[in-house]
């Protein structure tokens, strides 16, 4: 089977731009919850969001970038310029191509919503002033797969290049995907990520009416994986893109690979809608299956970055899936949420957060679990909180579980 | 008249549509301009806003330039 390695990483994230400044934020455990002022003068019942920092479309991505993309797009090119650049397949003031065979690249995004500000921008339009006033750039702004054309567009990757919608797994489902693109022979490189924003009043009350948000107003301890007062998750936004590579091509050019995406698990949890099965159902599977698939050992992961978004349901049940698979060896697990940095970023989170786990194996440390203070008695796993933990990582595992009950985990080992 | 019309044109294309201002002459092409069919269509709804005259689909047909567009909007307009 071919090796498929990562060889290039981007990331736009809540609070952070760029690699660097993203890891940092993990590292030093700095929140990114914030009022958004939008949000209050919309009047939503929860008005914390983990926004990424401010920038400006046309100066970034070209005259006309905003009128014409949605802001979900903007984020995921801003990541892949980013991966692609530090993958040295390109440069990033010249996003070409050139390190690789155009026609042997490949894109592949995960996205949620898609593009959720154009929908809510657009919809009154069409009831004030009626159907002649919709803006003929809706459809290509809206549409959930423009991310990855926009990509390929800039790039000039002419290879496979899909979306695929697992909700909050659909990241971590992309990364799965691209990979077995690489494998099946369809590609030698994939541009692969998840992204989105959708940060809109809408969605956001949506969320909150589900009452899947949390409703403490201290932006300092709102987000809490793992803690006994956990109450929610707080909306997030940010992209991150992997740079997939065949081993062999990577190795050709002179890549540096930084970990390999060796186990890949998906799983449906065919139980609810939006709520996991308290025993953790599905997730158990896709976390068996990659780490079966990776062949390491039960007592060989050292680390999990879990998906851990801080609703009771969710870590609970995670904590029981993680039991489930590893049994003892669970104990030898150091676990981190990075959403009590990141807030809840939806499609985004398993690209994010395997960003994370790639740059855990880089640096032998686990970032904490930012605002954990009293770790939930039901949560029987060895969390790392309040600093970060210098270990060696040699086998890190990532889970992302979707609404709908669709599951992924990724089962990345250093090179 | 004309003059109003150009300004009106210069302001729209500035400010939505992002292109400096001396590179909206009447002879500029949209296709110069940067503009495809989707954003001319755009920009006919923000034209309705300015001046209160819509041109349609099969008006723009035969529209490559700015005094072309100019000229439809005064023919509706009189």
């Amino acid at each position: 089977m071919t090796d498929v390695v990562i060889t290039g990483l981007g990331i736009i994230s809540p609070g952070a731009r760029g690699l660097d400044d993203a890891w940092a934020g993990a590292l030093a455990g700095r929140t990114a919850a914030a009022v958004d002022e939008r949000l209050v003068e919309m009047g939503t019942p929860v008005t914390l969001a983990c926004r990424v920092p401010a920038f400006d479309p046309d100066a970034e991505l070209g005259r006309g970038s905003a009128r014409r993309l949605d802001r979900f797009t903007h984020l995921a090119a801003i990541a892949a310029r980013e991966a692609i650049a530090h993958a040295g397949l390109a440069s990033e003031e010249d996003e070409q191509l050139a390190g690789a065979d155009p026609d042997r690249t490949g894109v592949l995004f995960g996205s949620g919503i898609g593009g959720a500000e154009t929908w809510a921008s657009e919809y009154p339009n069409y009831l004030e002033k009626g159907p002649k006033r919709v803006s003929p750039m809706f459809v290509p702004k809206m549409l959930s797969n423009t991310a990855a054309g926009t990509v390929a567009i800039r790039s000039g990757a002419r290879g496979p290049n899909m979306t695929v919608n697992t909700a909050c797994a659909a990241g971590a489902s992309a990364i799965h995907l691209g990979r077995d693109l690489i494998r099946g022979g369809a590609a030698d490189v994939v541009i692969a990520g998840g992204v989105e924003a959708g940060v809109t009043g809408l969605a956001v009350s949506a969320f909150a009416q589900m009452g899947a948000l949390t409703k403490n107003p201290d932006p300092a301890t709102a987000s809490r994986p793992f803690d006994v007062d956990r109450d929610g998750f707080v909306i997030g936004e940010g992209a991150a893109v992997v740079i997939l590579e065949s081993a062999e091509h990577a190795a050709a050019r002179g890549a540096t690979a930084y970990a390999t995406v060796a186990g890949a698990g998906a799983s449906a949890d065919a139980h609810h809608a939006t709520a996991p099965p308290e025993d953790g159902g599905g997730a158990v599977l896709a976390i068996r299956a990659a780490v079966e698939e990776a062949g390491v050992g039960l007592d060989e992961v050292d680390h999990l970055n879990a998906h851990g978004t801080s609703t009771p349901l969710n870590d609970a049940a995670e904590a029981r899936a993680l039991r489930a698979v590893f049994g003892d060896h669970t104990d030898g697990i150091a676990v981190a949420s990075t959403k009590g940095v990141t807030g809840h970023t939806l499609g985004a989170a398993g690209a994010i957060e395997a960003v994370f786990a790639v740059q855990a194996i880089r640096e032998g440390r686990i970032p904490p679990t930012a605002n954990l203070v009293n770790q939930d008695p039901e949560i029987a796993l060895d969390v790392v909180s309040g600093s970060p933990r210098e270990q060696d990582v040699a086998a890190v595992l990532s889970t992302s579980m979707g609404f709908g009950g669709q599951n992924a985990a990724l089962l990345l080992t250093r090179p | 008249m004309s003059q109003d019309l150009l300004a009106t044109f210069t302001e729209v294309l500035t400010e939505e549509f992002g292109i400096e201002a001396d590179q909206v002459t009447p002879d500029a092409t949209f296709e110069a301009l940067g503009l495809d069919s989707l954003d001319v269509v755009e920009l006919t709804l923000v034209l309705e806003e300015k001046t209160g005259v819509k041109l349609e689909d099969e008006e723009l047909e035969d529209v490559r330039t700015v005094q072309d567009a100019m000229n439809k909007v005064q023919e509706k307009q009189a």
